[in-house]
């Protein structure tokens, strides 16, 4: 592979200025909880389902305990009180309390031994099922060979789960690896998970653990009649991370888009809550064995791509960090970038070239996700095709993690089935064609590619530096990110954070931060 | 004068048109077959299908071309487009110095569910895109970019607040003609609250036509391949001649 040589001085002044800005934010992870962590406790603990109006039980739940100001010490011991109490399951509780017959803060506090038993025997239970699903899927990339690299991803966006379940396995079958069921529009800021299948939707369809289960059982179908296991992907994103990521952990979806900077910036999430419920999201896809992707690409997207390529560099760093204070090992670190630079620009494709080569240097072990040009698509699909074409070239000579293919109508809808067959022949054919180019060519030391290259990372370092200095959340509220400003107490989502009291108890966390090592 | 045109080729006239589409049919014989005779009954002449590709799951690519008969007669046609000139960053705001004298204000959203910034920001933003400078670039504009998913009622709140020139929305997202019914909810409200008149509306997208933003009640549409240059012209003007 083409190698770059960069200034390890700088690359470990980088590491270092992230581990400092992740590591300053530790109080909040281990001090506080959110409304959607306790709800993932529920969800853990078996309780599933909503009331006739659509209300998500968990939420129900959860609503219920804060609005009798009972949930400092977590759900889960005050679920685990009222099992005792009144011999029930976890999910006869949570329908007890949406009929309004049962009250959990006035139920009394069972004898200690007893209800750590319990919570112990249903969190092992559920754990046990989440390692199966991880057990699953190793098996059988042993028996129908790993990934290719780079994978081919595309994603299914019909707006109903039935219709994307159609799409996904043609896609399959056309040599998709990786599978992504686009999310209805603002999904992201529901403070709840919708129930069941849906068939509805802007510009993709809900998020829910049953069209999780639909889309699962289809490719692992076509898995089979291909003898090539293919991944399914999805978004804990927004307001409800650590749920989808649970979610995703129980139905084996394979990796999950799992970036608070994104929400953050891109729709104005609170800063607190989504770093908060990102820990917490992360440890569950790390214990699932779930590959996170990130979002860095969305920086290019907003701001000119050449002028900001650090801030994918500098996120790319933090995001590497955060993961690795939820346990999540660095092949599975889907960290994002994009090639989004203007197609005008002279020796756009060198500047290209160096961006994504800086992230496989940095990041050697990370499954990369390399996102298409989105920004300079246009109507013209023979030119947008063409420039697919120039970053599948790029994905193949650098040799990424994962390919997010471009489609010849991006900038005009959602993939219509031919596209998407087109996308893939375009990135088959490259692929092949330049398979082992780079074995063939080295960079000159002074080379343009190379000096760039070092040049986007220091200025990375830089800005890393001077946010470790400020702080994450005053560098947040300045606008030091994307030129956005989110000040600490902005944003949606602020009112799910609370702090624990010395009760607290979350006996999912407690064992996955000991499986994890952290 | 009457002006007929028909589709190039590479002879005049000779009405060739590339066309590609998927069937649910099988890829051989009987799929290519009934390709051909989908594509007689548009009313093209001599289909040929040049390409067919297995999809899956049932699903055949045809790539074909046909010949038509059918033509255009240019006289005939009419469109609505926006009709301002169009001038650049500087000519703009010497022509609001002296013309208005005062600066104006615009306030921008990609509105409702529509979370695609990048259509309000190729138009406000400082940076701009594909080389022409954003409005909030100018001196004489004070643009206000409310970014993505702002509620219409939001929108409308704070343009009376900063008692706006000019309202600019986005719509990216079109699946199921969600754009249609955004814009049409944001112009409904407008009228609702007595601020239809007060400033200009504007709407842009990448399916977005003047045409269409008229039929909506805005003032005016800007469709793919509209920059900072083509909207800000055409506020400065419009405010100027109302004057």
């Amino acid at each position: 592979m083409l190698k770059l040589v960069l200034d390890n001085s700088l690359v470990s002044r980088a590491r270092d200025a992230a581990a400092k800005i992740t590591g300053d934010l530790k109080w909040l992870f281990e001090s506080q909880s959110s409304v959607t962590i306790e709800r993932t406790v529920l969800r853990l603990m078996g309780i599933d389902g909503a009331t006739e109006d659509g209300k998500p039980l968990p939420n129900v739940v959860i609503d219920h305990l804060q609005e009798k100001s009972a949930l400092f010490s977590g759900a889960a011991i005050r679920i685990g009180n009222a099992m005792l109490k009144h011999g029930l399951s976890a999910q006869e509780v949570a329908e007890k309390v949406a009929a309004g017959e049962l009250d959990l803060s006035a139920v009394p506090a069972a004898e200690p031994q007893k209800l750590y038993e319990l919570l112990g025997k249903l969190s092992d239970e559920m754990l046990a099922h989440i390692r199966s699903q991880r057990e699953n899927r190793d098996s059988f990339f042993e028996k129908y060979g790993a990934r290719r690299q780079p994978a081919i991803y595309v994603i299914v966006a019909t707006g109903n789960i039935y219709e994307d379940a159609t799409q996904a396995r043609a896609a399959a079958y056309n040599g998709a690896d990786v599978i992504a069921v686009i999310r209805s529009t603002a999904q992201s800021l529901l403070d709840y998970v919708p129930y069941g299948a849906t068939t509805v939707g802007f510009g993709g369809t809900y998020a829910t653990q049953e069209n999780f289960r639909i889309m699962r059982k289809a490719l692992d179908e076509v898995s089979e009649e291909l003898g090539r296991y293919i991944s399914l992907t999805n978004y804990a994103s927004g307001l409800c991370m650590p749920e989808i990521a649970a979610m995703g952990a129980i139905e084996r979806l394979d990796l999950m888009l799992n970036d608070a900077m994104y929400g953050i910036l891109f729709r104005d999430i609170n800063p607190k809550r989504t770093l908060l419920d990102q820990y917490f999201a992360r440890m569950i896809n790390a214990f699932a064995g779930i590959e996170i992707q990130t979002g860095e690409d969305n920086y290019l997207t907003t701001s000119d791509a050449v002028e900001k390529a650090y801030t994918v560099t500098a996120s790319q760093l933090l995001n590497e960090s955060f993961a690795l204070l939820s346990g999540v090992k660095l092949n599975k670190m889907g960290l994002g970038h994009a090639y989004e630079i203007d197609p005008e620009m002279e020796d756009s494709f060198s500047y290209e070239l160096a961006h994504a080569l800086l992230t496989r240097t940095l990041f050697p072990d990370a499954p990369v996700k390399y996102m298409p040009p989105t920004k300079f698509a246009s109507g013209n699909i023979f030119k947008t095709h063409l420039m697919d074409a120039m970053f599948n070239f790029v994905g193949q000579l650098t040799n990424q993690g994962v390919q997010l293919l471009g489609m010849m109508t991006e900038a005009i809808h959602t993939p219509h089935l031919v596209d998407r067959s087109l996308a893939i022949e375009n990135a088959e054919y490259i692929f092949k064609a330049v398979k082992n180019l780079g074995d063939n060519l080295e960079l000159k030391p002074d080379s343009f590619v190379n000096n760039r290259a070092n040049s986007v990372l220091s200025e990375a370092t830089v800005f890393l530096e001077k946010v470790a200095k400020d702080g994450m959340f005053s560098a947040m509220a300045n606008g030091e990110f994307a030129d956005i400003r989110r000040p600490e107490t902005g944003g949606k989502g602020l009112d799910g954070v609370f702090q624990r009291d010395e009760n607290y108890y979350n006996p999912f966390m407690e064992k996955m931060k000991e499986e994890l090592g952290i | 004068m009457k002006n007929i045109v028909k589709p190039y080729g590479d002879t005049l006239n000779d009405g060739k048109v590339q066309l590609s589409f998927a069937l649910p049919t099988s890829n051989d014989a009987r799929g290519k077959e009934a390709a051909r005779i989908l594509i007689l009954s548009m009313g093209f002449e001599d289909a040929e299908i040049t390409c067919m590709r297995d999809l899956g799951e049932g699903f055949t690519h045809f790539i074909a071309y046909g010949a038509t008969s059918a033509s255009v007669d240019l006289s005939k046609i009419k469109v609505k487009i926006v009709e301002t000139p169009v001038m650049d960053m500087t000519e703009t705001d010497r022509f609001i110095e002296e013309n208005i004298g005062r600066k104006l204000t615009v306030v921008g959203a990609c509105i409702e569910s529509d979370a695609h910034t990048v259509g309000i920001d190729a138009i406000m933003n400082m940076k701009g895109y594909s080389g022409r400078f954003g409005l909030e670039r100018y001196h004489q504009f004070n643009a206000v970019n409310m970014g993505a998913q702002v509620p219409s009622e939001e929108l409308l709140a704070k343009a009376r607040e900063l008692n706006a020139d000019a309202i600019l929305v986005s719509q990216v997202v079109t699946q199921k003609n969600i754009h249609v019914q955004n814009l049409t909810r944001l112009i409904e409200l407008a009228e609702a609250e007595g601020l239809r008149d007060k400033m200009l509306f504007i709407c842009g997208g990448p399916r977005l036509s003047h045409e269409l933003a008229i039929e909506l009640g805005y003032d005016a549409g800007f469709g793919t391949g509209s920059y900072a240059t083509d909207v800000g012209s055409y506020i400065a003007i419009t405010i100027a001649n109302k004057k």
